[in-house]
C-alpha cells in the first residue's frame, strides 16, 4: 500500500510539472512569439494608448455613440474583470420588466413609435456581459440618432455601419454582426477627419 | 428553420464523423502499444516518467488493484488541489494577489476538477491565481480525462480477454493517455485558439481608459492552454466566470466550431477504438449509431425551443429569437448546438447561459445529463457508460427471448447485470435524493434565483450536473454556500466513483470468463435493430426515472409560459 501511495504521489507530481507548469509556460512562450497581439488581448490603441480590447465590449450611453447590448455584470455592466450573464429564467418577472424598460428606452432614444419592433439583442443581456457585437439591424436602427447627435449626414453614418458589418466567418460560420467598439472608433475618426 | 443554421449543424456533424476513424485508429495503436509517429519524442519521455516514478510497466493489474491505484491517485490529486487553493496567496503567479480560497469552496472545487466535473461555484477571474489555474485546475483537467480513458480501455480489455485475471496497468494507461492523446492535441489546439484571439499571457489585469474616458479593467491570463484541454478532456471549467461565452475564451465562430469538435472528438473516436479492440468494427459502429440518433433528437428539441423563442419577451416588442444569455457572434444555431454537445458529453463548458434558455431549450441539457451522458459522453466515461447500457440492453433482450444473454462471445450473468444496474442507479438516486434534500431545506431553497418551476429546475440541474460530472449549471443558483459546496461536492464523488467502481468490477468479471461460441439463439449486438434497442433502453430508463421531476420543472414551465404566467 505504501508503495502504491508513493507511486501515485510521484506520478501526480510529474504530471503537475508536465501539464501544469511546462505545458502552459511552453504554450505561453510560443503564443507570445507567434501571436503577440492576440495572446495579449487584441488591444486597440488610439494615440499610442490602449483604449480597450476589440474582443471586449464597452458601455456606451452617449447618443453620439452606437450602443451595445445590455450587460448583466456588476458595476453597471461591461465589467471585464467579472464576466456574467443575468441567468434570469424565461418566466421571471424581473427579466420581462428589464426587457420592457429597455424596449421603451431604445424606442425613445431613437425616436421610434411605441409599437416598432426592436431587435432582440439590443434589449437582452448577453451571456458574457462583455459581448462586443450587435446585429446589423441593431446598428442600423441607431443610425439616425447618431447622425443627428454628431450633425453628420445619415447616409455617411449608414455607410460606416455597412462597412463595419462582419459577415459569417468563412462565409458560413456564426452570424453577421457589428463590432460596436470598432464602429465607434471609426465614427470618432470620421469626425476628426472631416473637421 | 433557417437553411444556414442547418448547414452549420451539418458541417459540425460531418467533421465530427470524419474524425472518428483516424482518431479512433490512432488511439487503438496508442493503447495497444503499437508504433505511432509521435514515438520518437514521446518514448524517451515516457521511459523517463516510469524511471522517476518507479512504475513497473510490465506488471498487469487485476480489477481491484487497478481500482485501488485509480482511487489513490485521484484522492491525492484532490488533496494537492485543495492545498494549492488554500496556499495560493503565498505562491507565485498571482499578479492579482488573490487570497486563499475558503475551505468549503476549495473542497468543492478540488472534488469538482478531480472528478472531471468542473462544477464551479467560484468565478475564475475573481478567485483563482494563475498558478491555481495552471498547476491545479489544468493538471486535473488532464489527469481526470486520462482516468476516464483508462477505465474505458480497461473495460474493453475485460470484454475481450479470456480467462484472464488482469485488465491492464493503470499507471501506463494514464500516462499514455496524457502523453500521446491529450497533450499533443492540446499544444496544437491551444495555439490555433490563440491565433483567433484566445489570450495566453501571465500579465496582471490591464486597466484601459475607454472611449468615453472611464476605466475598464480587463482580466487576462493563461487562458488558451486551459481552454483547449477543458474541451478536449470534457472537463468544462472556464478560466472566466462566463466560460466559453467569454470573448477571450471563445472569440470567433471558428473557435466555437473547433471547441465543439474538441468536446466530442475523443468520445466519438473511442467507439472506433472499441470496435478495433474487440476485433469487430460493427460493434463500435452500432454504439456510434445509437449515439448520433439520440443526439439528433435532442438537438432538434433544443433548436425548436430556442427558435420559437420566448413569447413573453416577443410580446414586449423584442423581435427575433430569444437572445437573453446568448452572444451575437454565435446566434441561436451555434448556441443550441454547443448546449446539446456539452451536455451530451460530460463537458459542461457553456457558450450560452443555460438558466436563460427557454423551458424546452433548457430541458434538453438537463435531460441529457440525467440520461447519464452516454450520447457520446465524457472522455472515456461516455464509452464505459454506454457499454453499461449495452449490457443492460442485452440482459433485457435476453429476458424477452428467454435465453442467457451474451455479449462479444461472453455470457452476461447476474454479477455483471447487478453491477450495470448499480452504475445506472447510483447517480440517478443521488440526483433525486440530493434535489429532494435541497428542496426540503431552507439552505437549499434560499440559493434559488428564479422563482416558480424554474427554481426547481435550477436545483435539479445542480444535482444532475454534479452526479453526471457535467459541470454546467442553471447558474442563477447561488452555489457558493456551505450547503451546496458540500452537497454537490459529495454528489460529484458518488457520481464519479459510483460508476467507475462497478464498471471496473464488470471488467474484472468479464476478463475471467471463457468464450462461448455463438449459437443460433445468440442475439446479434450489431445492426440497426440493436442500435434502436440500445437507444430505446437509454431513453426509457431515463424517462421512467426522471419524468416526474422533469414534469414539475421545465415541462410545466413551458406550459405556463405559453399560458402567459410569470413569476
Amino acid at each position: 500500500m505504501l508503495k502504491l501511495i508513493r507511486r501515485a504521489l510521484l506520478l501526480l507530481l510529474v504530471m503537475t510539472l508536465l501539464t501544469g507548469i511546462f505545458y502552459p509556460l511552453m504554450v505561453t512562450g510560443l503564443a507570445q512569439i507567434l501571436f503577440f497581439h492576440q495572446a495579449n488581448g487584441s488591444l486597440v490603441y488610439r494615440d499610442g494608448w490602449p483604449v480597450g480590447s476589440v474582443l471586449i465590449g464597452q458601455s456606451f450611453s452617449d447618443p453620439r455613440y452606437f450602443h451595445g447590448r445590455p450587460s448583466a455584470t456588476r458595476q453597471n455592466g461591461y465589467n471585464a474583470a467579472a464576466s456574467a450573464g443575468s441567468n434570469l429564467g424565461p418566466t421571471n418577472k424581473i427579466l420581462l420588466n428589464n426587457v420592457a424598460e429597455r424596449t421603451v428606452r431604445v424606442r425613445t432614444e431613437n425616436g421610434l413609435t411605441q409599437n416598432t419592433p426592436v431587435p432582440g439583442d439590443l434589449v437582452t443581456a448577453s451571456a458574457s456581459g462583455l459581448d462586443p457585437h450587435i446585429t446589423p439591424e441593431a446598428a442600423l436602427l441607431q443610425v439616425p440618432r447618431v447622425a443627428r447627435a454628431r450633425k453628420l449626414p445619415a447616409q455617411k453614418v449608414r455607410g460606416l455601419v455597412e462597412g463595419n458589418i462582419e459577415g459569417r466567418q468563412l462565409g458560413l460560420l456564426g452570424e453577421p454582426r457589428v463590432n460596436v467598439l470598432k464602429l465607434n472608433l471609426a465614427l470618432d475618426a470620421l469626425e476628426t477627419g472631416t473637421r | 428553420m433557417k437553411a444556414i443554421d442547418i448547414l452549420q449543424i451539418l458541417l459540425y456533424l460531418v467533421l465530427l464523423i470524419a474524425l472518428v476513424a483516424p482518431l479512433g485508429h490512432y488511439m487503438f495503436r496508442v493503447y495497444n502499444g503499437e508504433r505511432t509517429w509521435l514515438d520518437r519524442v514521446l518514448n524517451p519521455l515516457e521511459q523517463l516518467i516510469y524511471r522517476l516514478t518507479e512504475i513497473e510497466t510490465e506488471k498487469e493489474m487485476g480489477w481491484r488493484e487497478y481500482a485501488a491505484a485509480l482511487l489513490v491517485f485521484n484522492f491525492l490529486g484532490l488533496v494537492l488541489l485543495f492545498l494549492l487553493q488554500l496556499g495560493q496567496g503565498y505562491l507565485p503567479f498571482n499578479p492579482q494577489h488573490f487570497k486563499m480560497v475558503k475551505p468549503d469552496l476549495a473542497f468543492n472545487t478540488a472534488v469538482s476538477f478531480m472528478t472531471n466535473t468542473d462544477w464551479q461555484s467560484y468565478s475564475g477571474e475573481t478567485t483563482m491565481s494563475y498558478l491555481t489555474q495552471m498547476a491545479g485546475l489544468t493538471v486535473q483537467n488532464f489527469v481526470s480525462a486520462a482516468t476516464g480513458l483508462a477505465v474505458a480501455i480497461a473495460l474493453i480489455r475485460g470484454l475481450t480477454r479470456r480467462t484472464s485475471s488482469t485488465i491492464g496497468n493503470f499507471w501506463v494507461d494514464l500516462t499514455r493517455s496524457v502523453l500521446w492523446i491529450l497533450l499533443p492535441i492540446s499544444v496544437v489546439g491551444a495555439l490555433v485558439l490563440v491565433s483567433q484571439g484566445v489570450i495566453q499571457n501571465l500579465s496582471p489585469y490591464l486597466t484601459v481608459s475607454t472611449l468615453k474616458g472611464v476605466g475598464q479593467t480587463i482580466a487576462l491570463g493563461p487562458v488558451a492552454s486551459q481552454e483547449i484541454i477543458k474541451e478536449l478532456g470534457t472537463n468544462g471549467g472556464g478560466f472566466f466566470q462566463a466560460n466559453s461565452a467569454h470573448p477571450f475564451e471563445n472569440p470567433t465562430p471558428l473557435t466555437n466550431l473547433l471547441e465543439m469538435l474538441a468536446i466530442l472528438v475523443i468520445p466519438a473516436g473511442l467507439t472506433f477504438t472499441f470496435g478495433r479492440m474487440v476485433n469487430d468494427a460493427r460493434q463500435g459502429r452500432v454504439v456510434l449509431t445509437a449515439m448520433i440518433f439520440l443526439f439528433v433528437i435532442f438537438l432538434a428539441i433544443c433548436y425548436i425551443g430556442e427558435t420559437a423563442g420566448n413569447p413573453l419577451v416577443s410580446s414586449l416588442g423584442a423581435s427575433g429569437p430569444s437572445m437573453e444569455g446568448k452572444e451575437v457572434r454565435f446566434g441561436v444555431a451555434n448556441s443550441v448546438l454547443w448546449t446539446t454537445v456539452t451536455t451530451a458529453a460530460s463537458c459542461g463548458a457553456v457558450n450560452t447561459m443555460h438558466d436563460s434558455l427557454t423551458p424546452l431549450g433548457g430541458l434538453v441539457p438537463l435531460w441529457q445529463i440525467m440520461l447519464g451522458e452516454v450520447i457520446f459522453g465524457g472522455v472515456g466515461a461516455g464509452l464505459y457508460g454506454i457499454l453499461v447500457f449495452v449490457i443492460l440492453t442485452v440482459f433485457i433482450v435476453g429476458l424477452m427471448v428467454g435465453r442467457t444473454p451474451e455479449y462479444l462471445g461472453k455470457k452476461i450473468e447476474s454479477a455483471e447485470t447487478k453491477m450495470a444496474t448499480l452504475a445506472v442507479l447510483i447517480p440517478a438516486i443521488t440526483i433525486l435524493l440530493g434535489s429532494a434534500l435541497a428542496v426540503a431545506t431552507k439552505a437549499g431553497v434560499s440559493s434559488v434565483l428564479n422563482p416558480g418551476p424554474h427554481g426547481l429546475s435550477e436545483i435539479l440541474y445542480a444535482f444532475s450536473s454534479g452526479a453526471g460530472n457535467n459541470g454546467s449549471a442553471f447558474a442563477g443558483l447561488n452555489a457558493n454556500t456551505l450547503f451546496y459546496n458540500l452537497a454537490i461536492g459529495f454528489t460529484m464523488l458518488i457520481g464519479r466513483f459510483g460508476v467507475i467502481l462497478p464498471v471496473l468490477a464488470i471488467a474484472g468479471n468479464m476478463a475471467g470468463k471463457k468464450a462461448v461460441l455463438p449459437g443460433t439463439g445468440t442475439f446479434q449486438t450489431t445492426g440497426v435493430l440493436f442500435a434502436g434497442l440500445l437507444a430505446g433502453t437509454v431513453l426509457i430508463v431515463g424517462a421512467l426515472t426522471f419524468f416526474p421531476a422533469l414534469a414539475l420543472g421545465p415541462v410545466v414551465e413551458h406550459l405556463l409560459m405559453l399560458y402567459g404566467k410569470t413569476f
